[in-house]
């Protein structure tokens, strides 16, 4: 379904002139059963197609299906889109949409003072009101005053909008989220249409379900548009993003990273053998790219992330471009192998989609704290190259970008996501993919003279030979290899002539990614803000409303990570400050310090969300004093 | 004008020019030589052969096949393999593993390759010791082994090889020894001609740390005693004479050692080999008792769909269904929308 804005009429119909916003944050939340990420997602489509800018920021419990109305069963989905460019999921939601008790509870201390509180008083009873930890009623107590509290029975006005299609108590009550939804939609005149079409198709099997699911959709919306409670009930519109011209889509990060596998695959004339074991947030790339066959693409579900690792350098050795994908936990057990396909100089790239660690931590909240696992989280001297992407969209490019990096350097390259990047959602410009350079994989063919292990003289990269071809046959293995022949040495001299040319080799890939750009601001002041990956939002606009106010702040958000940009040591000195934000204890920052001997001043959070706007505010302006 | 005759290939021609590095007497020189004529014997195209191994004694292997080879990491070979088959299902794979490498470290990816039936070759050389790193026990070590971790004797249980790979679902098992010359390679080819993961289980004797553990059936005196060699379709009999055979104690479900022309028996009470039949082939592999000989030979064999042809069925279905596929067809796949 293609859309053009251009030429589309205003998308509200309706008589009033609704109040225009810049930018809304909403936050829908309720128990895990209620349906939030799917409202949340069809909300995030509908607002997308209209050309509004946006960044969602998805929250939901560890538990697949845990208690009914217990407040470690809230799911909740934060939207934040706007007439500007939205880089942030929002600080602090204008509006909370709390479908129960448990919902109340653990979101409302989030909302904004003033803000608007839309809450389902059908879910309201003794016995979930005790559930959740509530002494009193809190919608008759005063806890909710400081709020703009819209009351409705959003339960019973389910129940009675899909009345005539004779479903199950459950089944009606299954639709409340969809009700909300048509509720929400009308009060920032979103369009209907796509998700009339997307529940068509989810309920595919079903006619009732689907009309019924329609039908509460409708009736959210309806209510909205005739409800008495004018003065309640306004409707706010928000505009249209100023964007760059061009053919837009909705993408996740797990999503772009997978398109950007498969592009760097073409782009290298190379298959994909992707192995993976599965694991939160890491599987929704696997479950993506399982889908992918008639692109060159086979996905090996392993018994183990080990497994998933020594599948993918096999499928290397062979002549595909092994990948594999993993959290945290599963990147720990595939050291060894790293460090094998690292001293058999194979191409392999290595998905990392961080979550809250130690151990299985917090695996649906995000974090950064793997970078001192990219980097140095192996036994030897075994250097890689390590990436990070920054957007749910850059997912695509970095992608792109390890793909080349292990071909041409026959190395295996670690790729930094996180949980937020793989599930967020954002408007993507699709790219040109026939404007994208190939960068196509020549295997040695030439039986004269060889030698596994002779060299490209300028990337130090070794040839690669596959087998099916004659007169190349080679043994390759983790025991020390002659420089020359490759065969197995224990030469003394030889293994320092060896792990020197693995560590010049990678370090010579500084001479072939770009050279750092400042992100923001100017090359010289008071403070720069030095991030990486998933942070890149909310440094961007904290940077930009302390450089509105006046401060001399720059920003550099750097996507490699090892080997660093040859220019990042140079422009941090332009520079009196420097302010290292991290979703973890301070490991990009440590890196910094030790190639640059730079004062990097850390700024740690671990908490499981994403740094607040107002909060790197307050620190800037405390750091440039 | 001469028509020049092909030259009949030999165990050297699939040699490499590295020196062999086992201690002296070590059983693997044996399996090495029997491996070589094997390939040799089926004219095995060394550009198209992969030799994978984890790591131990047993796993240097690889760097004496003058073919493709990876000597990988401890136990996870099954890994590898099954990686190299799926980015190229053309390939003939054979995995050399040890008892320590493919049942302690790595005995989950061998369950897990058996079980997915990816169509390579395993030898399995049991020494029922770690060699490599200097003898301690390993999980094919009989309980009281006296080893260097083991002073006062393993009070471990040992697991049997063939079982195991039986209980994951293996659809060919069988079992030879290193120093028969004969009998390997004709095992070797069977497994080689097998679709589907060939598992066979070699018993090797590791001469400096666990030496003779397999004499009692493996010298050449005792061997015609104490083995039987079943094949397809034949009384299970054995001795010097093919005097004794299995029977089937049907009371009991349970295979008992008989002598023909003793107790009325006669050879056709005796139970014949019936590769396909599973149940058959576990009562073979755990055959124990006073009198039971080791039972070597192709044990089980009933193919099914290998892995790597499931997948690359998949793919080729997936291909016809759109053969257009292509990058941009993706990129814009879904909802799109245009500004300006
Ligand atoms: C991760 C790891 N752990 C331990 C070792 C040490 N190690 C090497 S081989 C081996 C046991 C080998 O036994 P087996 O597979 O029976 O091979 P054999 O030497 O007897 O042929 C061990 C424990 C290793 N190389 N790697
Ligand atoms: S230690 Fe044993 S298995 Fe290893 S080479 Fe020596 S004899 Fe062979
Ligand atoms: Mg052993």
């Amino acid at each position: 379904m293609a859309t053009n804005l251009a030429q589309k009429p205003t998308a509200s119909a309706d008589e009033h002139v609704p109040a225009s916003l810049e930018s809304v944050v909403i936050r829908f939340a309720g128990d895990s059963g209620d349906g939030m990420q799917l409202t949340g997602t069809q909300f995030t489509h509908s607002t997308a197609l209209m050309g509004t800018d946006l960044a969602t920021f998805p929250d939901f419990p560890a538990e697949i299906r845990a208690p009914t109305g217990t407040t470690f069963g809230v799911s909740a989905y934060q939207i934040n889109f706007g007439a500007r460019r939205v880089l942030t999921a929002g600080d602090q939601p204008d509006v909370l949409v709390a479908m129960n008790p448990a919902a109340l509870m653990t979101n409302l201390d989030a909302l904004k003072t003033g803000g608007t509180l839309v809450v389902d008083t059908g879910s309201f009873n003794d016995r979930t009101l005790a559930k959740a930890g509530y002494t009193s009623n809190p919608l008759e107590d005063g806890t909710v005053a400081p709020y703009q509290v819209i009351r409705l029975d959003i339960s019973r006005m389910t129940m009675e909008s899909v009345k005539e299609f004779g479903l199950s108590n459950k089944e009606a009550m299954r639709c409340k989220n969809m009700w909300t939804l048509g509720l929400m939609l009308w009060m920032y005149g979103r369009q209907r249409q796509s998700v009339v079409d997307w529940l068509r198709g989810k309920f595919a099997k079903s006619q009732q379900l689907a009309d019924a699911n329609i039908a509460a959709v409708n009736a959210g919306h309806a209510f909205g548009e005739t409800a008495e409670l004018a003065g309640d009930l306004s409707h706010f519109t928000v505009g249209r993003a100023d964007v760059a011209p061009g053919v837009y889509r909705t993408i996740t990060g797990a999503e772009s990273l997978a398109l950007g596998l498969v592009a760097g695959g073409k782009l290298a004339g190379l298959d994909i053998m992707f192995g993976s074991y599965p694991i939160t947030p890491a599987s929704t790339l696997l479950h993506q790219l399982a889908r992918l066959k008639e692109h060159g693409v086979v996905t090996f579900q392993a018994e183990d992330e080990i497994a998933a690792i020594c599948s993918a350098i096999g499928a290397s050795f062979a002549g595909s471009l092994g990948v594999t994908s993993s959290s945290g936990p599963g990147i720990a057990l595939k050291g060894e192998a790293m460090g094998l396909a690292i001293t058999t100089e194979l191409p392999l790239v290595i998905v990392n989609s961080q979550r809250g660690g130690p151990s299985t931590g917090l695996p649906t909240k995000t974090e950064q704290s793997d970078l001192y696992q990219a980097i140095y989280g192996r036994n030897g001297d075994a250097p890689l190259p390590v990436i990070a992407s920054s957007t749910p969209g850059d997912c695509f490019e970095v992608a792109i970008e390890a793909v080349r990096i292990a071909v041409k350097y026959m190395t295996p390259v670690i790729l930094l996501t996180d949980g937020y990047l793989a599930n967020a959602a954002e408007p993507w410009p699709v790219p040109d993919f026939d404007g994208l350079e190939p960068f196509p994989v020549q295997f040695e063919t030439n039986a004269e003279n060889f030698s596994p292990f002779t060299r490209d003289p300028k990337t130090l990269a070794r040839n690669w030979a596959i087998p099916g071809n004659p007169g190349t046959e080679h043994r390759i293995g983790g025991i020390e290899k002659d420089f020359v022949t490759g065969n197995i040495s224990y030469a003394a001299d030889n293994h320092q002539l060896m792990t020197d040319t693995r560590w010049n080799k990678i370090l010579g890939i500084a001479d072939d990614i770009p050279l750092q750009e400042i992100t923001q601001g100017d090359a010289a002041g008071d403070l720069v803000v030095v991030g990486w990956g998933s942070t890149f939002g909310p440094i961007y606009r904290a940077v930009e409303q302390s450089r509105a106010k006046g401060l001399k702040v720059s920003q550099i958000h750097v996507r490699y990570m090892w080997p660093l940009p040859k220019n990042l040591g140079e422009l941090l000195k332009g520079f009196g400050k420097v302010l290292v934000p991290e979703m973890n204890k301070g490991q990009f920052a440590t890196v910094l310090r030790d190639n640059y001997l730079v004062d990097a001043v850390r700024l740690n959070q671990v908490n499981g969300q994403p740094f607040k706007v107002s909060h790197l505010n307050q620190v800037i302006a405390e750091t440039v004093g | 004008m001469n028509e020049l005759s092909p030259q009949k290939l030999t165990a050297k021609d699939y040699a490499t020019d590295q020196e062999v590095r086992w201690c002296p007497g070590c059983g693997d020189y044996a399996i090495l030589k029997s491996v070589q004529k094997t390939l040799a014997d089926l004219e095995a195209d060394p550009a198209n052969t992969v030799f994978v191994s984890g790591i131990g004694c047993s796993s240097r292997f690889p760097y004496y096949m003058a073919t493709y080879g990876f000597h990988t990491i401890h136990g996870r070979a099954p890994a590898f393999a099954t990686g190299i088959k799926l980015a190229n299902p053309r390939l003939d794979v054979w995995m050399v593993t040890g008892d320590g490498d493919g049942l302690s470290i790595g005995g989950n990816h061998l369950l897990h390759v058996l079980r997915r039936n990816v169509d390579i070759q395993i030898l399995l050389f049991n020494n029922e010791i770690y060699g490599l790193t200097k003898g301690q026990y390993s999980p094919t070590s009989r309980p009281g082994t006296r080893s260097p971790s083991s002073p006062g004797g393993s009070i471990e249980r040992n697991l049997n090889p063939c079982n195991f790979a039986l209980a994951a679902g293996a659809r060919f098992v069988a079992r030879t020894v290193d120093t028969d010359q004969k009998h390997m390679p004709d095992i070797l080819k069977r497994a080689h001609g097998h679709r589907g993961a060939s598992f066979v289980e070699i018993y090797q004797n590791c001469i400096v740390f666990n030496d003779a553990v397999f004499a009692d059936f493996t010298d050449k005196k005792a061997a015609p005693e104490r083995q039987l060699r079943a094949e397809h379709g034949h009384r299970l009999v054995f001795g010097a004479n093919s005097e004794k055979g299995l029977r089937l104690n049907r009371d009991k479900v349970a295979i008992e050692i008989v002598t023909i022309g003793e107790n009325g028996i006669t050879e056709d009470d005796i139970l014949v080999h019936d590769e396909t039949d599973a149940l058959l082939a576990q009562m073979l592999v755990t055959l124990d008792g006073p009198g039971a000989p080791v039972v070597v030979g192709v044990i089980y064999c009933n193919p099914v769909e290998t892995y790597d042809g499931g997948v690359a069925r998949q793919v080729e279905k997936a291909k016809a269904a759109k053969p257009n596929a292509d990058m941009k067809e993706l990129l814009f796949a879904g909802s799109t929308w245009t500004v300006g």
